[in-house]
């Protein structure tokens, strides 16, 4: 078991013959992830590495293919519309690699994939691997092992930073999911949490946050009410300073400001460990297992 | 990408949003040529990208032409919190019955844009919020079909009781929301919208924070960019397709990803250092990034250690050992430099490093505390 993704995923890859899609759906083959099929417009017909078909659209390929999962590597202009076009054509995990999304685009488009049934991860995100399973995205795959780790992180290369320590002390993983730093995205910090206390392979949790927002206080909140599994987190930005902030919308809605101290705060007050370097998640972990 | 007060207010009178009419000066002497063509009191208000500004004696009431010269004199070239003033503002002065506050923000929360509307306007709205939120009142928008009349009615009478005055904020919501739209804006707001002794309903004073994933398909709003009220080495930085945050430390860092980046520099500051910037190169990293990267740490005479904190995952290490073989080839370093990179051809990098004589680590603990070290060290030999 693990979560999102597994041995069964059938993966489509968007922008497949680009210059990032190309390259990481080389190296999601090579991981043992079934892609199955590719889109770019205009190159329908032909093959991606002599093996992948390439389809126009994303209909024709779920048609063809029966792919269930698709991950997006279009420039931002076209990323927009190309969650939505998975989500019209019936893929029910869509992982959106794309940084530099517009957040009024991602107004649209949350609520579009969110009637069609879809669960959307990204964008801006590195995907989600289960180890020696399945691989959607980017994160490098030899320095994860399988084992019962849960992650969930807004950080790209943060999350590599972890997982990398995790595997070097010998803490395999279940499945690691990056789910973007962005404003606006599709799965948030509970979704995941939520996924890994259902998941029996799954034993402990360790969460990576930023400075901004209150999605960490919210899953804070969820584990000390919703959690049996233990969970360790991290806040990244507690040097950061302040930014030169203009207008009070920002400070009117979110009534305070985000700090690492008050995320901290919120995980102590859950009875989550708090992980002041990225390698204390290691020992943290092992303590609750 | 901040906008300034007058920038935003062409904006909105662009939609037809009625604002009392002012122009920039740069000078005391042409704002007092403004003041003087208006023949009305006028406000000369500082434009520089900080909140705060009317508290920092920033914005001044001018009843003559001669005492907007005088004030605009003071202003001008005044610091705010760490920015000088090239511009002011010279507007007419709005006769003020009461003063609103309207604002939209694109909120992670509810994922749309949120309406925030308050009658207790004007430059204590944050205490409002904080003390008493039931004065604000709060409407997300369907992005899809944007905000509706009826909608924008029920914030007019939230603000004001008569019909016409409630009427004039609806419309002036509509063309609020619809300049939101069209120039990419995570925020915009009317601070205060005033009501005159007359009855019109006015805008006095405004703020827009444009989304910078927008500004590649919107090239005007792109040009009203002011580079020369930001930090050079930040403009400089941008304009290499980094992200760099200067700051005061003296170890200076290299890193790719923002979580990485301030992970680093939590690092730096947890074993006893502290960071001179936040420098993110990004992903699909190529040797010119890095380069351009060591030329904007180097120029900066705080540095005394140069940290290289590389996860390569959609970035390949090489590209970046390429990079720095590079920039120190053209620019040989005079501090000392730790390499800590692994993940994506972590042994072409390596061995690149190796050829060129650089020694590379790759646990972040080992390197962060080594750059410390050296940061502390040659800080103490150039206080001798």
């Amino acid at each position: 078991m693990s979560v999102f993704i597994d041995k069964s995923t059938r993966l489509l890859v968007q922008g497949i013959t680009g210059r990032d899609g190309s390259f990481h759906a080389k190296q999601m083959m090579e991981y043992g992830t079934q892609v199955v099929g590719g889109v770019t417009p205009g190159k329908g017909g032909q093959k991606f590495d002599g093996t992948v078909p390439i389809f126009n659209t994303v209909a024709e390929a779920v048609q063809a293919t029966g792919a269930n999962t698709t991950v997006i590597y279009v420039p931002p202009p076209f990323a927009a519309d190309a969650m939505m076009e998975a989500a019209a054509a019936g893929v029910k995990l869509i992982v959106c690699i794309t940084e530099g999304v517009p957040v009024l685009d991602m107004t649209r488009v949350y609520p579009y994939v969110k009637e069609r049934g879809a669960r959307l991860i990204g964008p801006n995100c590195p995907g989600l691997i289960t180890p020696g399973e399945s691989k959607v995205g980017i994160i490098p795959g030899r320095i994860c092992a399988p084992g019962n780790v849960g992650v969930v992180s807004r950080s790209g290369t943060l999350t590599y930073e972890v997982v990398y320590q995790l595997t070097r002390a010998g803490l395999g993983q279940s499945t690691c999911v990056g789910i973007g730093g962005d404003p606006i995205n599709g799965t948030n910090f509970i979704d995941v949490l939520e996924a890994f206390e259902k998941d029996p392979k799954t034993k402990t949790v360790a969460m990576m946050g930023e400075i901004g927002g209150t999605d960490e206080q919210e899953a804070a909140t969820f584990v000390k009410e919703r959690m049996t599994k233990p969970v360790v987190g991290f806040i990244a930005g507690q040097t950061a300073p302040p930014g030169r902030r203009m207008g009070h919308a920002g400070a009117i809605i979110s009534g305070s400001s985000g700090t690492a101290e008050e995320k901290l705060q919120a995980f102590r007050d859950a009875g989550m460990g708090v992980a002041q370097r990225p390698v204390d998640f290691v020992a943290l972990l092992r303590e609750r297992m | 990408m901040n906008l300034h007060e007058y920038q935003a207010k062409e904006l909105l009178r662009a939609v037809g949003v009625p604002i009392p009419p002012g122009e920039v000066a740069t000078t005391p002497e042409q704002a007092e040529g403004i003041a003087r063509k208006y023949g009305k009191p006028v406000m000369v208000k500082a434009q520089v990208h900080v909140g705060g500004r009317g508290k920092a004696g920033g914005v001044k009431y001018c009843p003559t032409p001669e005492a907007a010269k005088e004030k605009a004199s003071a202003i001008l070239g005044m610091d705010i919190k760490g920015l000088t003033v090239e511009k002011v503002l010279v507007a007419e002065a709005a006769d003020i019955g009461s003063e609103a506050y309207v604002g939209i923000i694109v909120d992670r929360a509810t994922k749309k844009p949120v309406f925030m509307v308050s009658a207790a306007g004007g430059i204590d709205i944050e205490e409002v919020a904080a003390t008493t939120p039931e004065k604000i009142h709060y409407h997300p928008v369907d992005p899809r079909y944007g905000l509706q009349p009826f909608e924008a009615m029920q914030m007019g009478f939230f603000l004001y009781s008569d019909v016409k005055q409630a009427r004039a904020a609806a419309k002036i919501m509509q063309q609020l929301y619809q300049a939101f739209v069209a120039n990419g804006c995570s925020l915009a707001e009317i601070n205060p919208l005033v009501v005159t002794p007359q009855g019109e309903v006015v805008a006095v004073d405004a703020k827009m924070v444009i989304d910078d994933n927008e500004l590649d398909r919107l090239p005007k709003v792109a040009a009203l960019r002011d580079e020369s009220s930001e930090e050079k080495s930040e403009v400089e930085a941008r304009n290499a397709n980094l992200t760099f945050i200067k700051l005061d430390g003296n170890v200076g860092c290299v890193v790719n990803g923002a979580g990485l980046a301030m992970a680093t520099m939590d690092l730096v500051k947890y074993y006893g250092g502290e960071p001179a910037n936040f420098l993110d190169i990004g992903g699909s990293s190529n040797p010119e990034k890095v380069v351009n990267a060591l030329r904007i740490i180097t120029a900066d005479p705080n540095v005394k250690a140069i940290l290289f904190n590389i996860f390569g995952g959609i970035t390949r290490t090489d590209d970046v050992a390429n990079g720095i073989v590079t920039a120190t080839k053209q620019n040989p370093l005079k501090v000392p430099i730790v390499i800590r990179l692994t993940g994506t051809n972590e042994e072409l990098a390596l061995e690149i490093l190796k050829k060129n004589g650089f020694s590379a680590m790759t646990d972040m603990d080992e390197a962060v505390q080594r750059a410390v070290q050296l940061a502390t060290q040659s800080a103490a030999e150039a206080a001798k």
